[in-house]
């Protein structure tokens, strides 16, 4: 897969990672003058190693993450794929056993560098686990607490971003009167939009979403993947899932993991429909995994 | 006999060897707690509070004592418990690596469960001797000694018990640690926390071991922490041993007194703990 940097906005205009004003909104990308052609490389991953301890787990990953696409990242347990995630925001890091060699390039620059201001990347680029994490706040403090972090907004203002990431979110309507109360106090599906308000509330330019939907009924599920095709328009999505039936619905590339390595990564219709690797068909079709 | 049979008999037996351990464990807590109300209820009164301890055969109350017990678990809590929550972040959150965290652990257990009696000496070695006299302070740092290290283990504890997810969400949002500690991970662990403060308050109410050797006593009013001051367990090992029949109901007044404080505490501790582990 070749880099096409061409479809994307001038260097110049777009944000080079780690800057004083983190939480810009991403710059708009000119949509593609044709419909076939492919939207711009948001991110590149070259050979991307990752060790727990000695353990290698991943093993050399090549993957190029496009821009207002989902890409979705399956496989058998203990393939990798959540590990993979969990590189692009470095948050292995909170683990000293754990590292990675390799490259991902993100606009231009490497976010593995050692120099990388880890919070500033972790601004840039939202991360909402498999379990609902909200935090022991009110529904309000909890989207307001990333954006309080870099900006110091009016009150007036906070309100209002605090409402956009609720309303892209899904979630206004059902906590518009009680956002007060304890982000605990909702369900697990509301906590989970919760958890993606709060991603989005800052404004990041890659949303990664590990298994978002596997610890919720069928009806959030729903509503999580209706949220994953809405924010498409503006976010880069990287999303594991263990649920092939999600990653055919909801994404436009799909990478098929196996031991840690990269087996294929296609268009999702070209993956589900005629695999080039056998295992990825035994895969997807069911026989093993 | 059948494995069923034989199995029920066990189990019978068991049970009614482990109801009459807890009867014999409940019944002389209750018997204590029979004779400390029986012969305190009576000697409590408003001029408990409003008098000082009286020289034999005169009236009084308790009221220096009071004062002393509450000022000094004050200062010992004030003292005690920032660095109780600043030992305990440390072990939990930043010394996961380092070689440091398992001995400050290690010495911390050791701390926690040393006679009280130890820390009255070596808080006399240290503050009283230099000083050349007895003070409400030194009174104040051996009772601080006594809440630190309950104050590190439980907020230990209850950092650790805190889901590491939670941690890794804050973080994802590009939190720096310290905020992720303090505005998330305090947050969750806060009511654990303050569970903490309150037994290790309770601890230190009714020690009168390390005061002996550092607050002493007074029979006097006295404010100053630079000089001795009177405190309620001291008062009660003197009163109580005393031959005097006005000092010793005043004592058992004052025994009454620090049971009721204790168990208000524990009751609000019992409390507050359940209260932040109730599943939203």
């Amino acid at each position: 897969m070749t880099i096409d940097y061409s479809a994307a906005a001038p260097p110049q205009q777009r944000q080079t990672m780690p800057t004083s004003e983190p939480i810009a909104p991403p710059t708009p990308v000119p949509a593609p003058a044709v419909a076939t052609a492919k939207p711009a490389v948001r991110a590149e991953i070259k050979d991307l190693r990752f060790y727990y301890k000695n353990y290698e787990a991943l093993k050399g990953i090549n993957l190029v993450l496009r821009d207002k696409r989902v890409t979705a990242f399956i496989g058998p347990s203990g393939c990798g794929k959540s590990t993979l995630l969990r590189v692009l925001n470095r948050i292995y890091e909170l683990y000293p056993d754990q590292r990675a060699t390799g490259e991902v390039l993100v606009e231009g620059r490497n976010i593995l560098d050692p120099r990388q201001d880890l919070n500033l990347l972790r601004a840039k680029i939202g991360m909402v686990f498999q379990k609902p994490t909200p935090f022991p706040m009110s529904i309000y403090d909890n989207v307001a607490f990333g954006i309080r972090l870099y900006q110091k907004l009016r009150a007036r203002e906070l309100d209002e971003r605090v409402e956009e990431a609720l309303k892209r979110s899904a979630l206004w309507g059902e906590v518009k009167d009680k956002l007060r109360q304890s982000g605990l106090s909702l369900s697990g599906g509301q906590q989970q939009r919760l958890c993606i308000a709060r991603a989005i509330a800052v404004k990041p330019e890659i949303l990664l979403l590990d298994e978002p939907a596997s610890a919720l009924d069928p009806i959030s599920t729903q509503r999580i993947e209706e949220l994953i095709a809405e924010l498409k328009s503006d976010y880069c999505i990287v999303i594991v899932t263990h649920n092939m039936q999600q990653a055919a619905r909801s994404s436009d590339y799909t990478a098929f993991m196996y031991l840690g390595s990269l087996v294929e990564f296609d268009e999702t219709e070209a993956i589900f429909t005629h695999p080039r690797e056998k295992r990825t068909e035994d895969y997807i079709t069911g026989r093993f995994g | 006999m059948s494995r069923y049979a034989r199995r029920r008999i066990v189990n019978i037996v068991y049970l009614a060897a482990s109801i009459a351990a807890t009867a014999v464990g409940l019944i002389f807590l209750f018997l204590v707690l029979y004779a400390l109300l029986r012969n305190g209820i009576p000697g409590l009164s408003t001029t408990l509070f409003t008098q000082t301890t009286p020289p034999p055969g005169s009236a009084g109350g308790l009221a220096n004592a009071i004062y002393g017990s509450v000022v000094m678990t004050l200062v010992a809590t004030l003292v005690g418990t920032p660095i109780g929550v600043l030992t305990g972040t440390y072990l939990a959150e930043y010394g996961k690596i380092s070689w440091i965290a398992p001995t400050v652990r290690f010495v911390n257990d050791i701390l926690l469960s040393a006679p009280s009696i130890i820390i009255g000496l070596f808080v006399y070695q240290i503050v009283v001797v230099q000083m050349g006299h007895f003070s409400a302070w030194a009174g104040s740092i051996a009772l601080a000694l006594i809440v630190m290290p309950v104050v590190i283990r439980t907020t230990e504890d209850m950092l650790t018990l805190v889901p590491g997810s939670l941690r890794e969400a804050a973080a994802a949002l590009g939190t720096p640690r310290w905020r992720v500690i303090v505005q998330v991970i305090y947050r969750a662990a806060l009511q654990g926390m303050l569970t903490g403060v309150m037994l290790a308050v309770a601890r230190i109410a009714g020690e009168t071991a390390p005061l002996l050797f550092t607050a002493l006593n007074n029979q006097f009013w006295s404010a100053d922490m630079n000089a001795p001051m009177a405190n309620l367990p001291v008062v009660i090992f003197q009163f109580a041993l005393s031959p005097y029949a006005d000092w010793q109901r005043l004592a058992w007044a004052g025994a009454t007194m620090i049971t009721l404080t204790i168990l208000i505490l524990n009751i609000l501790a019992r409390l507050l703990a359940s209260w932040s582990s109730r599943t939203p």
